[in-house]
Order: structure tokens, then C-alpha cells, then sequence
């Protein structure tokens, strides 16, 4: 039988709070999925987490980010694409040894929490714009 | 979906709790802050935050936290977090909290050796 698929697609525009319409959204379809509630806030979490990059870093062109929600049976993937000004791969590399345990870090966690959140995560910057794909399985 | 942010605060003796309800941002993050700053100037630089209202903290939140940490330190103090999700809990040891203030399953823990 061939997997079904459902998708969702919010338009959301960069303004404060509007992180936590995606994130809400993200959690009714982790629920309707049956994830459990850890790891429906690991996804609100990491696309909260994600917006707040593109509404701070992206310089969007038309000041609004698309997160479309791609539902299987066993996986939640999760696309966010702003039409920003891209960033650079230094700006996505992971922090590890020293950097990961200077004490006390503030700023810059964005991604790194992203990772920690989700099973996969790809990340897409040009000039163009960004997109990052996320997924996560429902074990 | 929780988008408005309350705190309530309540004084002992030798300490002050502030519990938190609601989403924990940038905005928030000041608000709490702010609290925090009041009730040190009025003289209580022991304080544990109460997080069982609040299931999510972003990482412009944990950073004002750490903020708020490094206040009630300079000031002699120190700073005690109880009820935590475990992603909360989680994203805290990420970013380098947990080192510079003590995490607790209930208030009771938390304040059972102040």
C-alpha cells in the first residue's frame, strides 16, 4: 500500500510571536501523528528556533518566511524557506570540543539547538534565500 | 497557544520565587528580568525561577537567563530553577546554565537547603 502523504504550507509573516503560530501548527500535527509530548516540543522547539533566525538574520525580501509540514506515516518533515540574503557554511557548522563547552555562551545557539531537536537536518543558503529541512521520526 | 507571558512572585524567608507562565522569549526574558532586578534590590539575591507554567524557552530566553544568573552572582547571590520539561532541562545544560546554577525537580528541592 503506498505511504500516504498530507502537507500543510503557512505563509507567516516576520513579525514578533507569529514563531509560535508555526510552532503551534508543528504541535497539532505532531499530535494528530501521535508523537509523544518530549518530542512535540523538541519540534516546536527547533522551528521556533529556525523562524526566529529568519525573522532576525535572513533580511527577507518580502518579510515573510513559507513552513510547509509534510506528514507520513512514521515521519514529521518540516521546510522553512525565507527569500533572505543567505548565510555563509562557517555560520552552520556545528560547535564542538572547546567551542561547545566554553562555559556560558549567550548568543549563536540557533542551530546548534536545531540539531539537538530534530533527526535530520539539511540547510540550503544562497544568495536566493534559505531553506532549511527537518525531520523528525516518530519511533 | 500560549503567546501572553505572567510571572507572579512571592517572597520567604531568605528567598523570593518568581513563577513563570507562558512562552519565554527575548521580550519576556526582559520582563523576568526586570522582576528579578527588583527583588534583589529588595534584598533577596537568592531566587528560584518556577517553570511549571512555561513549556517553552527559546535560546534568546535561556540567554537572558544566564543574564540573570550572572547578576545574582556579581551581587553575592545565586540563582535556582525547578520544573522543568525535560527539553528545557535539556536546551539549559546545551548552553552552559546548568553550570552556573542548580536545577531542581520541585520548589521543595529547590529550597530545601536555602
Amino acid at each position: 500500500m503506498a505511504e500516504e502523504k498530507r502537507e500543510v504550507t503557512l505563509n507567516i509573516p516576520i513579525h514578533p510571536n507569529m514563531e509560535l503560530v508555526a510552532a503551534h501548527t508543528a504541535s497539532i500535527l505532531a499530535e494528530i501523528m501521535e508523537f509523544e509530548e518530549t518530542h512535540i516540543d523538541e519540534i516546536q522547539l527547533a522551528i521556533i528556533e529556525t523562524c526566529i533566525n529568519a525573522f532576525e538574520h535572513s533580511n527577507s525580501r518580502d518579510s515573510k518566511v513559507t513552513v510547509t509540514y509534510v506528514l507520513t506515516n512514521d515521519e514529521l518533515a518540516l521546510k522553512i524557506t525565507d527569500h533572505g540574503t543567505g548565510f555563509g557554511a562557517e555560520q552552520t557548522e556545528l560547535l564542538t570540543g572547546e567551542a561547545r563547552a566554553r562555559a556560558m555562551q549567550k548568543r549563536g545557539w540557533g542551530l546548534e539547538i536545531i540539531r539537538e531537536m530534530m533527526d535530520e537536518v539539511e540547510i540550503d543558503s544562497s544568495d536566493e534565500g534559505t531553506t532549511i529541512t527537518m525531520l523528525k521520526k516518530r519511533i | 497557544m500560549a503567546s501572553s507571558f505572567n510571572v507572579n512572585t512571592r517572597t520567604e524567608a531568605g528567598y523570593a520565587v518568581i513563577e513563570t507562565d507562558g512562552y519565554l522569549n527575548g521580550p519576556t526574558g526582559e520582563k523576568l528580568a526586570e522582576t528579578a532586578k527588583d527583588l534583589m534590590n529588595q534584598g533577596y539575591n537568592t531566587l528560584v525561577i518556577n517553570l511549571e507554567k512555561t513549556r517553552l524557552v527559546n535560546s534568546i530566553g535561556i540567554s537572558i537567563l544566564i543574564e540573570i544568573i550572572e547578576y545574582f552572582q556579581e551581587h553575592g547571590g545565586s540563582v535556582h530553577f525547578c520544573h522543568l520539561t525535560p527539553v528545557i532541562e535539556r536546551t539549559f545544560k546545551m548552553m552552559g546554565l546548568a553550570q552556573h546554577a542548580e536545577l531542581h525537580s520541585d520548589e521543595a528541592s529547590a529550597t530545601a537547603n536555602l
